[in-house]
């Protein structure tokens, strides 16, 4: 019972890193190698502003968000729009924006080893325990996770019911379809690639509250958001959800039962275990 | 063969011969600390190219084999003579590429990225968590008598095999069917050709190479540690120094590898602190401005020559 409770606590800001992940390869079609960067940088920002300031991470997330918005933006209008003009067909652009980001990840943890070292860092919030079930779990890791499940609603409820996020879903399924009904694609692209650097560094924020991080870390946070989005079936929030959850339980069951170093040893079997048996996501159907 | 193709053999033969007298050049102390890098760079940089050059599918799994080579070397160096080692870390590295080949060149190319960017890292942890558990010390020293000029030695040889083998290949009716596949893998498929089985033996190539330059590598380091032997750093190297020189001819990585592996020199002696930002930024300029490497550049070059000079008769 306590490694599901704690696996799900973990689980829901899994879901929020591999929304954003989504955001940026289900609708932007941009594989986004240097999304983890982007969490260890809103972490960065949540730890200054807590340590420095005294400002509650929650309230950071008030500044973080169009910080990461702007700053995503900026990426996708002038790092990765010539890429994507450049591109001669799906598999091209693939392959560029992969070693575009994949330097793009190199630089961003560059420049964080130079703002702030190569330390780990952590803060001490809300560290108290909060009893759910007769056990005590760490108050943060509660509060991270409704925090989540909020924001997590919140982007389900924008991409499943407003004229925007239909505008995103029939992107995912077809961007050049749904250039003929009037959607403008590039601008819409570009909105979810920034919407997705920011939920992303919310996440990073949100998991700053109860671990440990350093600069560079964030590649096995981009491996473990990518899992989950291929776990779930590329564009698919749903299957994403519920891919998030199943890692986090497995996660916290490695960590419990064998040793808390071999987590990404997990993520890595649950990868396999999907790639030969089900490549096409959780629920997805086989493309024909 | 024509009488071109020997004059090119022997500037060939000639050159690795050149190149594997430099030791014996007195006070060559400063000049072996930058061939070394560059001759190992060359055999990790043109292996990765045999792969990801044919196939676009870009490995960022170097590191690992690298790791798991000079791993094999610092376990058994005091059980099990040292060139036997070397055949073990080779097969080791044919056996991992096997696995995680099988595991996803079966899919599209982006499962496959995402497989080896985690690589190295998922390795590092099981080896530390081995280390913790059951050897008790996290390190392991590696003393043999083996000396830098030597490893140098067998690094010039490893590259000569690796040119060998990439010729042998581009030759041979699996060179012909990867040609295939990266002009189009579903042309290759009608035509009956295993793409996924092509790409696997390819990749258990590539990973077989990183591994044994690992091994070599290992008596230098003296003292193998996780974090140093699987560090992501020289994954991306190897991509950098590939893509700065081309990857669709044999010799295009060598052309990236010796002015990376100089100007590296210096930026890792001026701006210690900085060389992880400047990796990346060096990477990006790369990826935007020569996304077919100085061999491609130089090759359009010649191409727009050739095609300027009956132009140039009509004016």
């Amino acid at each position: 019972m306590e490694v599901l409770t704690n696996g799900f606590l973990l689980g829901a800001t899994y879901a929020l890193l591999a929304m954003g992940l989504t955001l940026q390869y289900g609708v932007a079609r941009i594989m986004n190698l240097a999304n983890g960067e982007m969490l260890v940088a809103g972490a960065f920002a949540a730890f200054w502003a807590f340590t420095a300031n005294q400002i509650s991470p929650f309230y950071a997330v008030l500044f973080v968000v169009p910080l990461a918005f702007i700053f995503n933006w900026l990426v996708y209008r002038y790092l990765l729009t010539p890429l994507v003009r450049r591109a001669k067909s799906q598999g091209q652009l693939e392959v560029d924006t992969i070693l575009a980001t994949f330097g793009m990840s190199f630089a961003l943890v560059g420049i964080m080893l130079m703002l702030f070292g190569g330390e780990f860092f952590t803060y001490s919030y809300l560290a108290e325990p909060f009893e759910i079930f007769g056990s005590p779990y760490g108050l943060n890791r509660v509060v991270a996770c409704l925090a989540s499940v909020f924001i997590c609603g919140l982007l389900f409820w924008a991409i499943y019911t407003t004229r925007i996020g239909m505008a995103m879903r029939a992107l995912t399924s077809n961007p050049d379809a749904a250039s003929l009904v009037a959607i403008d694609v590039p601008r819409m692209s570009a909105l979810a690639f920034s919407l997705g650097g920011a939920v992303s560094a919310v996440g990073g924020i949100m998991l700053s509250t109860f671990l440990t991080l350093d600069a560079s870390i964030g590649v096995v946070f981009t491996m473990k958001a990518l899992i989950i989005v291929i776990m779930g079936g590329v564009g698919d929030i749903r299957g994403a959800i519920i891919a998030a959850m199943v890692l986090g339980i497995a996660e916290t069951l490695v960590a419990s039962l064998i040793d808390p170093g071999l987590t990404l040893a997990a993520a890595y079997l649950l990868f396999i275990l999907v790639l030969l048996f089900k490549p096409e996501g959780l629920f997805g159907r086989k493309a024909i | 063969m024509r009488f071109s193709d020997y004059c090119s053999l022997t500037l060939v033969i000639g050159l690795f011969i050149l190149a594997a007298l430099l030791p014996l050049i007195p006070d060559s102390d400063y000049l072996m600390s930058l061939a070394l890098p560059i001759a190992m760079y060359t055999v990790l940089a043109t292996s990765w190219a045999l792969f990801s050059g044919p196939t676009h599918y870009i490995s960022l799994a170097t590191g690992a084999f690298y790791g798991v080579g000079a791993y094999v070397v610092g376990t058994g160096i005091e059980f099990i003579p040292y060139p036997v080692l070397l055949l073990i870390a080779g097969f080791s590295g044919i056996v991992l590429a096997g696995l995680v080949g099988i595991a996803t060149l079966r899919l599209s190319g982006v499962y496959f990225v995402i497989f080896t960017l985690g690589l190295a890292e998922l390795i590092r942890q099981l080896v530390t968590w081995i280390q913790n558990n059951f050897t008790g010390s996290r390190g392991l020293y590696v003393l043999t008598d083996i000396t830098e000029n030597y490893i140098y030695w067998q690094l010039i040889a490893l590259t000569a095999l690796v040119f060998l083998v990439g010729w042998l290949i581009k030759r041979s009716r699996l060179g012909f069917a990867l040609r295939i596949i990266g002009n189009d893998e579903l042309v290759a498929g009608h035509c009956g050709i295993n793409s996924a089985g092509c790409k696997v033996i390819l990749f258990m190539v590539s990973g077989c190479f990183a591994a044994v330059v690992g091994a070599v590598m290992a008596p230098r380091f003296t003292y193998i540690e996780p974090s140093m032997a699987f560090s992501p750093e020289l994954s991306f190297q190897v991509v950098i120094m590939a893509l700065l020189g081309g990857v669709h001819r044999l010799w295009g990585p060598l052309v990236g590898v010796i002015p990376f592996t100089l100007l590296w020199e210096v930026i890792a002696s001026s701006f210690p602190t900085q060389t992880v930002l400047l990796l990346g930024v060096s990477f990006l300029l790369i990826v935007y401005f020569i996304p077919d490497g100085v061999v491609g550049r130089l090759e359009d070059l010649v191409k727009s020559m050739r095609l300027a000079r009956p132009g140039s008769n009509r004016g």
